[in-house]
């Protein structure tokens, strides 16, 4: 299991300015072409997670380990244009049309323009944002829901092997978000890639991961697929669970 | 004369200043931007290193830009004539503006945007180019477009220093107290100053609309463009030198530019050289170094002047002794004083014509008694200086009731006509004197020097221009101090353009000379 962890989390530890110790030791193996989704309440140290795992920032104590080499070894830039990144709060460039912003890192790769145009269309495509209509629009032309997964395109551009995406589905539409979810696990299925997937709807959690991380107290109190996790008793896993069993969605899984 | 009028009969005498304002604005600039935002860069990145450059650059703008002309001109290495000290002034004020708000353009970003270009793996010199600078651009053009608008300003005063521009309407305006020239120059560069900043507003629009365009494509080739704009002005400017040219200096007061304009003509009459004014040139020591240093062939001086200020001899009251000794000085330095034009510019003590008629006063001495109840006018240096007015007193015995009063020199003669003084020092040559009817009283004991005024050519170029020397010396003795009069009052009183005066005056030479032949 360790040996073919794609990421893993050692004993990580890590404060963050006014905000004291966010992560007290964090233990988190995950494998290469699994999707581990990670809940957790707000200032839990998600969103720290990725950042570490991304190399923006590194532990003070403990090892964050991608491919078998500590973050600290990696040269920062390779790692990270292997890593699809959807920021939590978009970050779209706003000087730069859709089409542009999502062919960011396949450029910095070096890959020739017509290569990029093509995949520019083809992973707007994916996420349901044709480009004949939104490839030269400007960020502040399009609305909440659409930069979203302007994002999560950029993401996905240079076709990396390993994807952290911050709640990437937050200001979706049930219809909208569905549809990429059904997407999301289509790709999967063909092509497995490491997924670490950050989200506050437990529902998402559970449709879309195959092992679901609940971050409490700076450290992973249970991870469990979902079926297992479902019936935690751990008392700081229970409330979140709450509103899947009042919307009655676990009852199908369960079964 | 209107400004409209003015400025159609000098057409090509204001476009060749407007290019030349437009390029000491140009250049200073593009030099600025590509010293100011890299500095800017620095100082957002490490404001520890930054904050005492902005601070370096705060004091420089506080400096008084006329001020620090007169610094920069006696430096070996920057200094000296012209275009170069101007252009480096006129960096030195723009760095601020653009340094700033570099500065503060980078650091004002999105750090949510940032922390994006990192996570996608930009590296922190892509992060620059492809995010920074193209978010920072509008500020960044901001910044520029201040330096642009204060250095068409600031240029104006380039003119001082004989870089030509614009400012030389407003400085010979100014000497000459007519506001149509003051306007001739202030007006275009006002125009100037807002097209400057709209067009800058233009480009800086037309950025943020393509904001795709990345920065490292756009900046080669506004620079490129720059340097070919540069070139192309360097180029035509260097091609009008080739083939014989006479270049004509003067100093920057009315009878000087007519002086010089009477020269210049006098040359295009009789000799196949091209002529090149460069009039309006500043105080004598800057002509006098333009002439040394080849910049100019030939301007006016007087020998008075030359003898004490030039070359630092005492005060001699010998027209003939100063004269030889000024050309002798002169020709050691390869440069030829022609002989005198035929008038004196020398100090002069001016009184009212009416208190003249009445107290009969003729000379200096007749005023002895009348001075104890009069109120004297002087200029600053006039007052100072030990061979102004304190040894003036003490050669004539004069005392007046109350101390003499410090003024303008552009204000002496009005103050006169209206009483509010009753005798000055002047210009023997003033225009004002007969436009006020004002009498000057003969220096009947000699204390002030001979001012002759002579030509000083270079003398290379009368070897090599014997036709310059003729059409020089053929102007020796013609100038009577009526003449001369009559012309600066044209110009100060009149309002008359200097080149016409200049040509009315040749030509009634001209005249003079075939009715004798
Ligand atoms: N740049 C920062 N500097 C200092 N503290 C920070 C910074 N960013 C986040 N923190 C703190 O670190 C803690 C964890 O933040 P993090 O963003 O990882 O939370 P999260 O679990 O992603 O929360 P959310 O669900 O609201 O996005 C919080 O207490 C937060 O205040
Ligand atoms: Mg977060």
């Amino acid at each position: 299991m360790e040996t073919s962890a794609a990421i893993e989390l050692r004993g990580v530890h890590l404060s963050r300015g006014a905000a004291g110790s966010v992560l007290r030791g964090v233990n988190l193996s995950i494998c290469s072409g699994e999707t581990v989704a990670l809940v957790g309440r707000s200032g839990a140290g998600k969103s720290t997670i990725l950042k570490l795992i991304n190399g923006l920032l590194t532990a003070d104590a403990g090892h964050v380990i991608v491919d078998g080499r500590d973050t600290r070894e990696w040269n920062a830039y390779e790692l990270r244009r292997r890593i699809g990144y959807v920021l939590q709060d978009v970050g779209l460039f706003p000087h730069m049309t859709v089409a542009t912003n999502v062919g960011v890192v396949p450029r910095l790769l070096g890959w020739d323009p017509a290569r990029i145009d093509a995949r520019v269309d083809e992973v707007l495509a994916l996420v349901g944002l044709p480009a004949g209509v939104f490839a030269t629009r400007w960020p502040h032309e399009l609305s909440g829901g659409q930069r979203q997964r302007v994002g999560v395109a950029r993401a996905l551009a240079a076709d990396p092997p390993v994807l952290l995406m911050d709640e990437p589905f937050g200001a979706l539409d049930p219809v909208t978000r569905a549809e990429l979810h059904r997407e999301f696990r289509r790709i999967q299925a063909e092509v497995r890639k490491t997924v670490v997937i950050v989200t506050h709807d437990m529902g998402e959690a559970f449709a879309l991961g195959s092992r679901v991380g609940v971050l409490a107290d700076g450290a992973i109190a249970e991870i469990a697929s979902p079926a297992r996790l479902a019936r935690s008793m751990d008392p700081r896993v229970r409330p979140l669970l709450e509103p899947l069993f009042e919307a009655g969605a676990l009852v199908g899984r369960e079964a | 004369m209107t400004l409209v009028q003015f400025l159609a009969g000098h057409r090509a005498e204001f476009f060749g200043l407007l290019m030349q304002h437009i390029v000491l604005v140009g250049a200073s600039t593009a030099v600025a931007v590509l010293i100011g935002v890299p500095t800017g860069i620095l100082a957002a990145r490490r404001p520890r290193v930054g904050a005492p450059i902005v601070w370096l650059a705060n004091v420089v703008q506080t400096i008084p830009s006329l001020a620090m002309f007169g610094f920069l001109l006696p430096l070996p290495l920057v200094g000296g004539l012209g275009a170069r000290v101007a252009i480096l002034v006129l960096i030195l004020y723009a760095l601020l503006p653009i340094v700033r708000t570099t500065a503060a353009g980078l650091r004002g970003l999105d750090p949510a945007l940032i922390e994006a270009g990192t996570a996608l793996g930009l590296t922190p010199r892509q992060l620059l180019w492809q995010v920074e600078l193209p978010l920072a651009l509008p500020a960044i053009v901001a910044g520029i477009r201040v330096a642009a608008v204060i250095g068409v300003g600031t240029a104006t005063i380039a003119a001082a220093v004989g870089a030509g521009g614009l400012g030389e309407y407003i400085f010979r305006g100014l000497s000459m107290v007519d506001p149509t020239v003051i306007l001739a120059g202030a007006v275009p560069a006002a125009v100037l100053a807002l097209t400057a900043d709209g067009l800058l507003l233009w480009i800086e629009r037309a950025f943020g609309r393509r904001g795709n365009r990345r920065v490292p494509r756009a900046v080669p080739a506004a620079v490129a463009i720059t340097s070919i704009l540069l070139i192309v002005v360097a180029a035509t400017t260097a091609s009008r030198r080739t083939g014989p040219v006479i270049r004509i200096g003067s100093k920057n007061f009315t009878e000087q530019i007519v002086l010089g304009e009477i020269i210049a003509q006098a040359i295009e009459r009789n000799a196949h050289v091209t002529v090149e004014r460069r009039l309006n040139l500043g105080g004598t020591f800057i002509c006098d170094k333009a002439i040394r240093a080849g910049d100019i062939d030939v301007y006016v001086e007087y020998t008075g002047t030359a003898d004490t200020a030039i070359f630092k001899e005492q005060v001699d009251t010998d027209p003939a002794r100063v004269f030889a000794r000024v050309r002798e000085h002169y020709a050691d330095a390869g440069l030829t004083l022609l002989a005198p034009l035929g008038f004196e510019n020398t100090f002069a003590i001016l009184v009212r014509g009416d208190d003249a008629r009445r107290l009969g006063l003729k000379t200096i001495d007749d005023a002895r008694s009348a001075a104890r109840s009069w109120q004297a006018g002087f200029g600053y240096e006039f007052l100072q200086r030990a061979d102004g007015y304190p040894g003036l007193a003490n050669r004539y015995g004069l005392r007046f009731g109350s101390p003499p009063r410090a003024m303008d020199l552009s204000l002496i003669y009005r103050a006169l006509a209206r009483r509010q003084v009753d005798l000055i020092a002047g210009d023997a040559t003033s225009g004002l004197i007969s436009a006020y009817d004002l009498v000057m009283l003969e220096d009947n004991r000699r204390y002030f020097p001979p001012y002759d005024a002579a030509a000083v050519a270079r003398s290379a170029t009368l070897l090599r221009y014997p036709e310059v020397r003729l059409a020089l010396e053929g102007l020796s003795g013609r100038i009577s101090m009526g003449d001369m009069r009559q012309m600066n009052r044209a110009v100060d009183a009149g309002h008359d353009d200097p080149a016409a005066v200049a040509r009315a005056f040749l030509a009634r030479l001209e005249r003079g000379r075939q009715s004798k032949g």
